[in-house]
């Protein structure tokens, strides 16, 4: 059953469009008046400290949060979002768990997942019995089965050595040049000419309340 | 979703345990009772409907910690609320694994263990049907006790606190039907009730969990 | 002058700081006349004895156990619709007095059925359904205590309490086809409430049941405001840990 099936197999162009957006965690705001665009072909790295806000934005630009203020367009169904955990099932082979996710997302092919993180020669292989590099290979060439054109990477070189780190952004110059785009956190240099933004300069003031969910008792 | 019904599948069968675990805690809730009831064979044929349908019970309880726990640990949950899948539907599918590797083994075990307690000749349909028509209603419930305690600690206990009073119309029923077919009376009555149940918790549930797990992922 | 005003948490506090000693005196008296002239003014059923006199504990208490859920019911869905906080603190606030209440409708009702039945519990349904209930008591509150986000918990239990509700309604029937049979009449006298009893019950029981409902709101009240009390406190400190 193919849900949503308009999707073509070439990724589509799409610009991400976030205007005046203010993020909570936990109810607190600790991002807020953040506006930027994000242009097909074009990549950009979030900065900041830890704890800035850095994940939640990710989280709430893939929709699993909802912002407490501002816009987002062009985020329904365009983005494909990685975060810490790779959602893998340890009982099952890679080449049968990046299966999984093509079906859900309503892709054919394996190949350009398997061979931009060179996944070929473990294809049989449980994903339990992989080392945490392969298993965070095999997390990040999810995304290439998920057809999305944003991608949304929150410090995805997590455990990748330095062969591993050039196949990432290999894959991610190889998106761009499709026209997609991508959004990652993340402290290294990947070799990748893109925009730097700091979220440190979007910090919310935590005495002004715009709508966090405490706003009432104060 | 035929794929995330084939990998929840996949997932029980291999890992070990997803299967047998249900029927062996079943058989073993069955030869407890005698021992705590004493072995009088008259006692057991007027106990056995409730006690097998109250073993099938709580041999489904046990494994619904796993139905989402599993997958909210390891960020498969996240991933499935950003896909183009409705939560509502991938579920549904889920309570539907749940019961094709729960639920419907339980059912075909049943008369076996039926003969154990000295279940009544005439009750052997009775049961069977009842527990075929009341087992899904016990995992679609079951599914919104999990997607209620997903991100709670040790949320096993709370969660039986949370279904066992919610599963208290499908017991009733399902064992009614069972007992007054093991004594030779008409059983259609409750059966039908049951049927209702199931059909409408199977149509409306699905909703009531997902709106909660999306709660949860915020 | 709407009553949302009163979904403000310090106008609510304000209100409450005003209505709650009218609202304790109220109850202490309603609840001494009722209970003083049930147990010692009124003479002794002659089928039931002095027992029966329990109902001035029991019907009150049972009214109170399923109205409290039904506020929780309603206030739960103005925090899924309206999303106001001290909306869903008094859900949460509630929880508890219900909970007491339920137990004391069950004590006295296996009190009252003793002499009758000769047992001290009996699978009666209107025990069996108030039991029942009582468990969905438990599960929300244990809920509560577990989730540590106080907005999720509040949108996760107001959930539980939508489909607890139904299936609570749906208990309710199953039980009484358990029991009863679908066509059977209960042989059993229960509860009734006021109207099969005669007069001389009658007014004590009244008076009996509006105290009982003076102190629910009085409990509900006085619990919702240490709710919020405890919301602003863990926002202010939440505020200084994060300007820090």
């Amino acid at each position: 059953m193919r849900w949503l099936s308009f999707r073509s197999e070439a990724a589509r162009a799409v610009t991400l469009t976030v205007r005046n957006l203010t993020i909570a965690r936990g109810g607190l705001p600790v991002l807020s008046g953040l506006s930027f665009l994000l242009e097909p072909g074009q990549a950009m790295i979030l900065r900041g400290p830890n704890g800035a806000g850095k994940t939640t934005l990710l989280r709430t630009l893939a929709g699993l949060q909802p912002p407490l203020a501002g816009e987002v367009s062009g985020a329904d169904d365009t983005i494909a979002y990685a975060g810490h955990a790779d959602g893998l099932k340890a009982m099952l082979s890679v080449s049968e768990n990046l299966r999984f996710w093509a079906d859900v997302f309503g892709q054919q092919r394996l190949d350009a997942a398997l061979d931009a993180y060179r996944l070929r020669e473990l294809e049989h292989r449980l994903a339990g019995t992989l080392s945490a590099g392969q298993k965070r290979r095999l997390g990040l060439s999810r995304l290439l089965v998920t057809g999305r054109p944003i991608w949304m990477l929150d410090e995805p070189t997590v455990s990748l050595d330095k062969d591993a780190v050039a196949m990432f952004a290999a894959a991610v110059k190889a998106h761009l040049g499709q026209g997609g785009s991508a959004l990652i956190a993340t402290h290294i240099d990947l070799g990748i000419e893109a925009e730097t933004l700091d979220v440190g300069a979007y910090k919310a003031d935590p005495n002004a309340l715009s709508g966090a969910s405490d706003e009432a008792f104060l | 979703m035929k794929a995330l019904l084939k990998r929840d599948l996949m997932l029980a069968l291999r890992a070990g345990g997803g299967f047998g675990l249900g029927l062996a805690f079943f058989l073993i809730v069955t030869v407890l009772v005698p021992f705590s009831v004493g072995p009088d064979p008259v006692l057991l044929t007027s106990i056995a409907p409730g006690v097998l349908w109250l073993g099938a019970l709580l041999s489904c309880l046990l494994s619904l910690d796993r139905l989402l726990a599993l997958d909210f640990e390891d960020g498969t949950l996240d991933l499935l609320a950003t896909a183009p899948l409705p939560l509502e539907a991938a579920l549904s599918v889920k309570a539907l694994a749940h019961w094709l590797t729960t639920g419907l083994p339980l059912v075909v075990a049943a008369p076996v263990l039926g003969l154990m307690l000295n279940l009544a000749p005439a009750g052997y349909g009775w049961l069977v049907a009842s527990l075929a028509v009341g087992t899904p209603a016990l995992s679609v419930i079951g599914c919104f006790g999990a997607a209620l305690t997903v991100g709670v600690k040790r949320g096993g206990l709370l969660m039986s606190l949370l279904v066992l009073p919610l599963y208290v119309p499908t017991l009733i029923f399902g064992a009614e039907a069972a007992r007054r077919g093991a004594e030779g009376l008409d059983a259609m009555t409750p059966l039908i009730l049951l049927a209702g149940l199931t059909s409408a918790t199977i149509a409306l549930m699905p909703f009531a969990s997902a709106a909660v797990l999306r709660m949860t992922l915020r | 002058m709407s009553l949302w005003e009163y979904a403000n948490p310090v106008k609510f506090l304000a209100l409450s700081a005003r209505v709650q000693p009218v609202l304790w005196v109220a109850s202490g008296l309603c609840i001494s006349v009722g209970l003083i002239w049930g147990f010692f003014g009124t003479p002794d059923d002659f089928r039931q004895g002095s027992t029966v006199k329990i109902i001035y504990l029991h019907v009150p208490s049972a009214l109170m156990a399923i109205n409290a859920w039904f506020m929780m019911l309603v206030t739960s869905l103005i925090w899924l619709i309206r999303r106001h906080h001290v909306s869903a603190l008094a859900a949460k606030a509630a929880a508890p007095v219900g909970l007491i209440m339920t137990l004391i409708a069950l004590v006295t009702g296996a009190i009252w059925g003793q002499p009758m039945w000769g047992t001290w519990w009996a699978w009666d349904p209107r025990l069996t359904s108030f039991l029942i209930l009582f468990l969905f008591y438990l599960g929300y509150i244990a809920l509560w205590e577990a989730i540590e986000d106080p907005d999720t918990a509040a949108d996760l239990t107001s959930i539980l309490c939508l489909v607890g509700s139904v299936f609570a309604i749906l208990s309710r029937y199953a039980v009484r086809f358990w029991n009863q049979g679908l066509h059977q009449g209960t042989s059993i006298p229960v509860a009734t409430g006021g109207r099969t009893v005669s007069d001389v019950f009658f007014y004590p029981l009244v008076i009996s049941m509006i105290g009982f409902g003076l102190l629910f709101l009085a409990l509900v009240l006085y619990r919702t405001c240490t709710e919020i009390r405890v919301r602003r406190t863990r926002a202010l400190l939440a505020r200084e840990g994060q300007g820090a």
